[in-house]
């Protein structure tokens, strides 16, 4: 029962948090803005559509949203919702999570390099090198949680975790604050990448995205959708297991946090030139260590 | 060396008190003159005369406030190559281009001897887009992406040609004419002046104000008419066109970098602005106000009314946004020192309007060579030293302020009166030339009209600011990212046919 109710929410966050950044934008703008389904309908429309394929793109390029899709759906099924229990979980799962989602990049950087076209092969080198410089963030991140507990699986830390000592509060939090900037990054959100620019010369995710239509776009939508609201829970699941450790409490924060955040920035701030997102991703990783040596500093002390 | 000096005020020039002089003196008076920075050449073109090509330059001094013009000849089928003055000079290389591509005439060591705009009466029909011959650099660390003909927002075709290092550009090349529609030999074909505006003001669609002002100027200055009162609507809606385009690209180069706020304010207040227009004279973007000899659409004391509480309203709003973006950490990230053209790369390749003014050259033809309403009050220019997007973006957010404080200034103390309807029938004085000289919003708008014996239109020569500007962009970008072309692009927002024609 758990299992199901645990994977039903994480959907749910999953098709809520477009929503929510779409109105939370819209607020700012003093517009009147897309209705709160409205990204649904948009894939619902491309769902129900065929593809176009360029002549000179290979088998690589069809099967990659499926890859993509499918890497994102296992990821997912492995987020444990606060004090619910995941589908898949087993030791380690914290590690095979990171490169399922790195599996999913690879698939569609290579498929943009099929297509030979210049944008796409600029989009490509973009999206390896981020990719490769946000991996220490997430690799600290996870081992910050793992330092306390031992567990290296998400329903085994958090479920450990939120028992521990108030002293812990603040590396929980903090954590919780890597993930959302990991979000920002890895969902291709301002400042890091725009996903609103039709510049494809400024592009990163959209830009290897060109190429693709109707049910394949639909796919990518999708799995861009669940990668959020994986990194998303994650911060969630930290946050409550410093106070309210329940399922009400985290899919509602998790909604919130990422939706509402990244509407803010996003309408507020410019992005970052090219060039310096590079630092901002290494800040990241800077930032994670940081966590991490906070955490052991006090788990020394505490000694628990 | 002979000119006929003339200025921006003075009636048509008869063709035959226009001096013809050897192409060796025209070549070595330009050599000298284009040195300093207050010449710059304003048109050079070639025409047929008799089975000769008889080649007119209009050259302005911006600090005596003159216009100079001068001619040379040689016969139609000569084969000699004229000395390349670009080769000195690269603010030369579009009007030496155009008159290669029209006349197969050679200009001995030209060094970016390419097509300027496949017009469909051009001399060499194997020329054409699609062989198109772009520069390439060999190498194994570079690559090129090409950008267009097709781009994937809403805006016009131009094929961008980038050689990159990495995400580093090393060189941008431009390829234009895909929008050319013969608009030069339009004028020529049609004796209806009323067609004739229309044919101005669809030029380039967000300059229709500013075009159709130009042909106005050049038809009245062969006609003899002035009316202060027509000069001072005709500037009132001047300066509500460049209010207008100058929020629009605001917002633009908001967009640009992703930022929301700027983006829906200067939305929301371009179309205030161009309502305004809308509401003076049915068209937002200034169709059917501008007419030689008169006008149909005269400014009541109602309509003054409305423009000044509107006017007053978007520069109180306007000013806000200018302090937002001037404070906000992000947007200067993102705009100051990208995109550099120093000023003395942007006077040789002979810049002109808000983006010259930008680099700190001042070139502004309201100051300069002083038409209209201006010639009442001294222009004072906004010029800004630094060259980059930024301060692009600062010349815009001035400009929009003064151009309101000129709107406020001049209608707050107009009084209407009667004015005369349009004249579409007037005779043109015959066998004379006409410059139509104004500022756009973009930059100096040069018309030439040459009338025939009967007083018709016989050659109609258009240059809009964009011409010598595309190559200012080429070289803003590089050694720039190439993600930052965009926005180099926008701070710049060049005409594809206003060039193309």
């Amino acid at each position: 029962m758990a299992i199901v109710l645990n994977t039903i929410l994480i959907i749910v966050t999953a098709l809520a948090i477009p929503g929510v950044i779409n109105r939370t934008r819209a607020l700012l703008a003093g517009r009147k803005g897309l209705p709160f389904t409205q990204h649904l309908r948009n894939v619902n429309v491309l769902l129900r559509k065929g593809a176009v394929y360029s002549t000179t793109t290979t088998a690589l390029f069809r099967i990659a949203p499926a890859i993509y899709l499918g890497a994102a759906i296992v990821a997912t099924l492995m987020i444990p919702v606060a004090d619910l229990y995941p589908l898949i979980s087993f030791e380690g799962d914290v590690i095979c999570f990171a490169y399922t989602l790195a599996l999913a990049r690879m698939a569609i950087i290579l498929a943009a390099m099929d297509t030979g076209s210049s944008f796409e092969g600029m989009g490509a080198a973009r999206e390896a090198l981020y990719g490769a410089l946000i991996e220490p963030a997430l690799m600290i991140g996870f081992a910050t949680l793992a330092l306390f507990c031992g567990y290296t699986s998400f329903a085994d830390i958090f479920e450990h975790e939120q028992s521990f000592d108030l002293h812990l509060t603040i590396v929980m939090l903090l954590t919780a604050f890597l993930f959302v900037k990991i979000t920002f990054v890895e969902s291709g959100r301002v400042p890091v990448d725009d996903p609103r620019t039709h510049l494809e010369l400024t592009m990163i995710h959209e830009v290897m995205c060109l190429d693709y239509s109707g049910i394949d776009m639909g796919m990518i939508h999708i799995a861009g959708w669940l990668k959020t609201a994986c990194f998303s829970m994650i911060a969630a699941n930290a946050v409550t297991a410093t106070c309210c450790f329940h399922w009400w409490c985290a899919v509602p924060l998790a909604i919130l946090l990422t939706g509402v955040s990244v509407g803010v920035v996003e309408s507020t701030q410019a992005r970052n030139k090219l060039v310096r997102n590079t630092t901002f991703i290494v800040t990241i990783s800077a930032l994670a260590a940081l966590i991490f040596f906070i955490g052991y500093l006090l788990k020394l002390n505490i000694n628990i | 060396m002979k000119y006929y000096i003339t200025d921006n005020c003075a009636t048509a020039v008869e063709l035959k008190d226009i001096p013809e002089v050897e192409y060796a003196a025209l070549y070595e008076d330009l050599k000298e003159r284009l040195q300093e920075e207050h010449y710059h050449v304003a048109h050079y073109f070639a025409r047929t005369e008799e089975n000769r090509l008889k080649f007119y330059l209009i050259l302005l001094d911006d600090k005596e406030q003159k216009i100079m013009i001068s001619s040379f000849a040689m016969e139609y089928y000569d084969d000699i190559a004229l000395p390349s003055l670009t080769a000195l000079h690269p603010q030369m290389h579009p009007f030496e281009r155009e008159i290669t591509e029209l006349y197969n005439v050679e200009f001995d060591s030209m060094p970016w001897n390419k097509p300027l705009r496949f017009p469909y009466n051009r001399r060499n029909r194997n020329s054409t887009m699609d062989n198109y011959p772009f520069y390439t650099i060999e190498g194994e660390s570079l690559h090129e992406v090409n950008v267009g003909p097709i781009h994937a927002g809403i805006i016009e075709p131009g094929a961008f040609r980038f050689i990159c290092n990495g995400e580093n550009v090393l060189h941008l090349e431009i390829a234009l004419g895909y929008q050319h529609r013969g608009v030069e030999n339009e004028f020529c074909s049609t004796n209806n002046r009323l067609r004739q505006t229309l044919l101005a003001e669809s030029i380039a669609g967000d300059s229709a104000v500013s075009h159709a002002v130009a042909f106005s100027y050049a038809m009245e200055k062969l006609t003899h008419r002035v009316d202060k009162n027509l000069d001072l609507e005709r500037t009132v809606a001047l300066e509500l066109e460049r209010m207008a385009m100058h929020i629009a690209d605001t917002g633009a180069l908001c967009t640009d970098v992703g930022y929301q706020l700027g983006q829906v304010a200067c939305e929301a207040l371009r179309t205030v602005t161009i309502n305004t227009t809308q509401a003076w004279c049915g068209n937002r973007f200034g169709k059917g106000l501008i007419r030689p000899d008169g006008t149909n659409k005269p400014l009541t004391s109602e309509k003054i009314v409305m423009i000044l509480s509107n006017v007053k309203d978007v520069r109180r709003r306007y000013n806000e946004v200018r302090e937002d973006i001037k404070s906000s950490p992000t947007l200067l990230a993102r705009f100051e020192q990208c995109g550099l053209v120093p000023k003395a790369e942007m006077a040789r390749i002979g810049g002109v309007g808000m983006a010259a003014r930008a680099s700190g050259v001042k070139r502004d033809i309201r100051s300069s060579h002083p038409y209209g309403a201006y010639l009442d009050t001294k222009h004072e220019s906004v010029v800004k030293r630094q060259g980059d997007v930024m301060a692009r973006l600062m010349v815009r957010c001035k400009e929009v302020l003064q151009s309101a404080d000129n709107i406020i200034r001049l209608l707050s103390a107009y009084t209407p009166a009667v004015e005369a309807r349009p004249d579409y029938d007037s005779p043109l004085k015959a066998e004379s030339l006409a410059v139509g000289l104004i500022e756009g919003w973009r930059g100096e708008i040069c018309h030439v009209a040459i009338t025939d014996k009967e007083g018709n239109i016989e050659t109609y020569k258009v240059k809009d600011p964009s011409l010598h500007n595309w190559l200012g962009l080429a070289i803003a970008v590089r050694s720039e990212g190439i993600s930052d072309f965009p926005i180099n692009n926008k701070s710049f927002n060049l005409s594809y046919c206003g060039h193309d024609l």
